[in-house]
């Protein structure tokens, strides 16, 4: 009888365990007051640079979303992109040209030749967004969230397309750090309520588990939303989300290896990835739920 | 005042008593900082922590962990460093120094070390865990001296133990190599760890592992760390050899073999630096024959079992299944072995998939799946060399009867549980996307909760056993210090 028990208990674990959850159509829209299309400037000169603060500068000014690019804007984009033919649409997925990498033939190297690459796979489990045919659109309640499953090559083409470009590593750091030695954009010291990551227990936890769903871009800012309150969250200029959320695409690329660089944790990472200097690395046409961006551009 | 020098005597001038303090300072070091981690760091836990004066800077994480790691490690060493000394034929002088040299090096270290990493950076303390390190490294030292194979009062004369014609004791001399290799790529680590540590950037292996141009001194570092782990469990597996008494046809095939295989994988592991690019495949060609002489070390030691209780019971013609309860019956005995097995499934062929499909399959996954894969990895290694520990020593205290079947068969049964879970968490990816994770991740993550409680649950009853034994006059304690079972066990070996 024991025995029964256990094999049961072993049973149905395991099947709960592959069980595939269901993507989410809608969720309830939170406003959080925080403008999505609002940029910060970001003044040169010098900061610290990773976690061991070496001294660096960024010889001019520039300026940086306050906010990862949401659904709304990206479906705005994408629509308008298709129509104007600067993207095209293969089978489930919106692909770009991209004119291709140096290759330098060193160890675990991949050549990144020119030609269409993927942009956004729009039909993916935890995708975000619907498609038509024609027009793009964020599911009910995410247009403000972060815009995920984006690929490199997709972050670069939809801030050029707003006359920008993905941040640089150092760009993304200096907006998120400021110019002391904080390891976080808020402070030293994490809090569940400040950013959204793995088990912070967040209201969107209660309904994905630990790893939760994207926040509203802005989210943590001090507000309460229905009963939970938020902690002001943003980084010395401003920005929200540098830490948590969604990892961020940086356009740096590094000689020597075909991977680019995310930033900031996501909401699948445990707290400690959320440090200013945490890197993720993924081939630039990787897609996931966990990854978004935000674009930089020069002053003019 | 003799209450206190009797038990000071037991537990720091005989090998169980060494022993067991190890694994007692051990147990302490991992249930406490086990707040910091885990679920335990999820219930929010970890600020219990805060009340004794921890101080967790966030940006000195990763010199915590490499702290903790070394620690954790030089008690680990400390506690086959015991078991050498009593096994292995040598001086009585000889093992005390060694055994003192080691206890007061690697206490030092792990107080010293955690003070520094836990409790603000306090140089005097990071001076003495250096100090306590430098200890340790002279009694590896002392401990190669008393191991040189080619001294003559050590030569083989048993006809049924690897020796050469003239009569060097192949086992002793595999034992020899290993502590010199361990000195070699302590200093392998020595030189990087002390550079970084003058220029205070202390950094995770797993962190730079896709950058593609890694310092002389970061390869180093990484080669360090590997090769420390499999010279722990080399030592690790002729130790047990010495516990089952190894010996007899597959002792003479599988001496030889550890001996070539340790020497490979030590030269591969230390040509990292100036060939990187075929250092790994030299690294696999050693592994090998390592393998197969612990194999075979299994295989001798579950016949051994099986007929030992075969013996017992008077059955001379044993049916299938009275051969497999003979070899389940001591679940000490049979799981220290297992486990050796088990590791194939869980560390090795896991490490041999992530080699070979590392472009094709692992780095399609972005840095941080790798490096789930990576950690997971060694800590399941770490976590199997910990429980074949445990298992001896358990044997070592004497645990009988149906204590010893609980015991063991939770320690085999928990520990495979949370290993082969964690197994699946590094590999998840292959079976599920991230979107879709979630529910195979608390399921694995569950597992090995249960699991690792399950172990810690007994080694904690093991522990409190041991010190409510201590306080009593004539406890198990007085028994194995004046006619300890080590003692046996040194004389069947001397």
């Amino acid at each position: 009888m024991k025995r029964s028990i256990l094999l049961l208990l072993v049973y149905v674990l395991l099947l709960t365990a592959c069980s595939a959850p269901t993507s989410p159509l809608s969720t309830t829209p939170i406003d959080t007051g925080i403008d999505p299309s609002a940029w910060a400037h970001i003044p040169a000169g010098p900061f610290l640079r990773g976690q061991h603060q070496h001294p660096a500068s960024i010889p001019v000014d520039y300026e940086i979303m306050v906010t990862d690019v949401t659904n709304a804007q990206y479906a705005t984009y994408l629509t308008q992109a298709l129509a104007q033919g600067k993207v095209r649409q293969s089978g489930d997925t919106i692909v770009g040209y991209y004119p291709g990498d140096p290759f330098h033939g060193a160890r675990h190297e991949e050549k990144i030749e020119a030609g269409d690459w993927l942009h956004i796979p729009f039909r993916e489990p935890g995708s975000k967004l619907t498609f038509n045919g024609k027009t793009f659109r964020a599911l009910p309640g995410y247009e403000n969230h972060p815009v995920v499953m984006v690929t490199w090559f997709g972050a670069k083409a939809y801030c050029e397309a707003q006359g920008g470009r993905l941040p640089s590593d150092d760009e993304w750091e200096k907006a998120a750090r400021g110019t002391d030695d904080r390891p976080f954009p808020w402070g030293n010291q994490l809090e569940r309520n400040q950013a959204n990551y793995y088990s912070s227990r967040d209201i969107f936890e209660k309904v994905f588990g630990k790893q939760g769903d994207t926040t509203p871009v802005g989210f943590y800012n001090g507000k309460t939303y229905s009963g939970y309150a938020t902690l002001a969250a943003a980084s010395p200029y401003g920005l929200y989300d540098m830490a948590g959320n969604v990892w961020q695409w940086v356009s740096t690329i590094t000689p020597g290896t075909h991977y680019r660089f995310l930033r900031g944790g996501s909401k699948a990472d445990y707290g400690y990835n959320l440090r200013i200097w945490s890197r993720n690395s993924a081939r630039p046409d990787y897609a996931a739920i966990s990854i978004g961006f935000r674009c930089a551009r020069n002053v003019k | 005042m003799n209450f206190l020098v009797d038990r000071f005597n037991y537990l720091f001038r005989s090998t169980k008593g060494l022993v067991l303090v190890a694994i007692a300072l051990i147990s302490i070091v991992t249930a406490s900082l086990g707040f910091l981690s885990g679920p335990m760091e999820e219930f929010g836990v970890r600020k219990a922590l805060f009340a004794i004066g921890v101080k967790l800077l966030p940006v000195d994480r990763e010199a915590r962990i490499i702290m903790l790691y070394h620690t954790l490690a030089m008690a680990v060493v400390a506690i086959e460093t015991y078991l050498i000394t009593a096994l292995v034929p040598m001086k009585k002088s000889d093992q005390a120094r060694i055994n003192g040299s080691i206890t007061v090096g690697y206490i030092v270290s792990l107080v010293f070390g955690l003070g520094f990493a836990y409790f603000g950076k306090n140089y005097v303390f990071h001076g003495l865990f250096i100090a306590g390190q430098t200890l340790i490294f002279f009694a590896g030292v002392l401990l190669s001296a008393a191991l040189f194979p080619w001294n003559k009062a050590y030569l083989q004369r048993d006809s049924e133990r690897a020796r050469t014609r003239g009569g060097l004791d192949l086992e002793r001399l595999a034992f020899f190599i290993m502590a010199i290799a361990t000195l070699g790529s302590v200093i392998f680590g020595a030189i990087p760890g002390s550079l970084f540590g003058n220029g205070f950037e202390s950094f995770l292996a797993e962190d730079i592992l896709r950058e593609p141009d890694k310092t002389p001194l970061q390869l180093a570092i990484i080669g360090h760390l590997h090769i420390m782990l499999t010279l722990i469990a080399v030592a690790l597996t002729l130790i047990v050899g010495r516990w089952f008494g190894f010996r007899g046809r597959l002792h003479k095939v599988a001496m030889p073999l550890m001996i070539i295989g340790t020497l490979i994988i030590t030269a591969g592991v230390w040509m990292v630096v100036p060939f990187e690019a075929i250092a790994h495949m030299i690294i696999n060609v050693g592994s090998f024959p390592v393998l197969i002489a612990s194999l075979l070390l299994v295989y001798f030691g579950w016949r051994q079992i099986i007929r030992q209780r075969l013996s017992e019971q008077k059955l001379t013609k044993p049916t299938l299944w009275q051969g497999l309860a003979a070899l389940l019956h001591d679940p000490l005995k049979f799981g220290a072995l297992w486990q050796m097995v088990y590791m194939n499934f869980v560390v090795t062929a896991v490490g041999i998939f992530m080699a070979i499909k590392l472009d094709e399959i692992i780095r399609t996954w972005t840095h941080r799946e790798e490096r789930i894969a990576l950690t997971g990895h060694w800590h399941v290694l770490a976590g199997i060399i910990a429980t074949i520990i445990l298992l001896y020593y358990a044997d070592l205290a004497g645990i009988k009867g149906k204590i010893r079947q609980w015991f063991g068969w939770i320690v085999i049964l928990g520990s495979d549980l949370a290993f082969g879970a964690v197994a699946v968490l590094e590999t998840r990816r292959l079976f599920v996307s991230e979107f879709a994770q979630q529910r195979l991740t608390d399921t694995v993550i569950f597992l090995t909760d249960i699991g690792l409680a399950s172990v810690l649950t007994v080694l904690g009853g093991l522990m409190f056993w041991r010190l409510i034994d201590l306080f009593r006059k004539r406890g198990r304690w007085r028994q194995e210090f004046q006619d300890p079972q080590m003692g046996k066990i040194e004389e069947e070996c001397k």
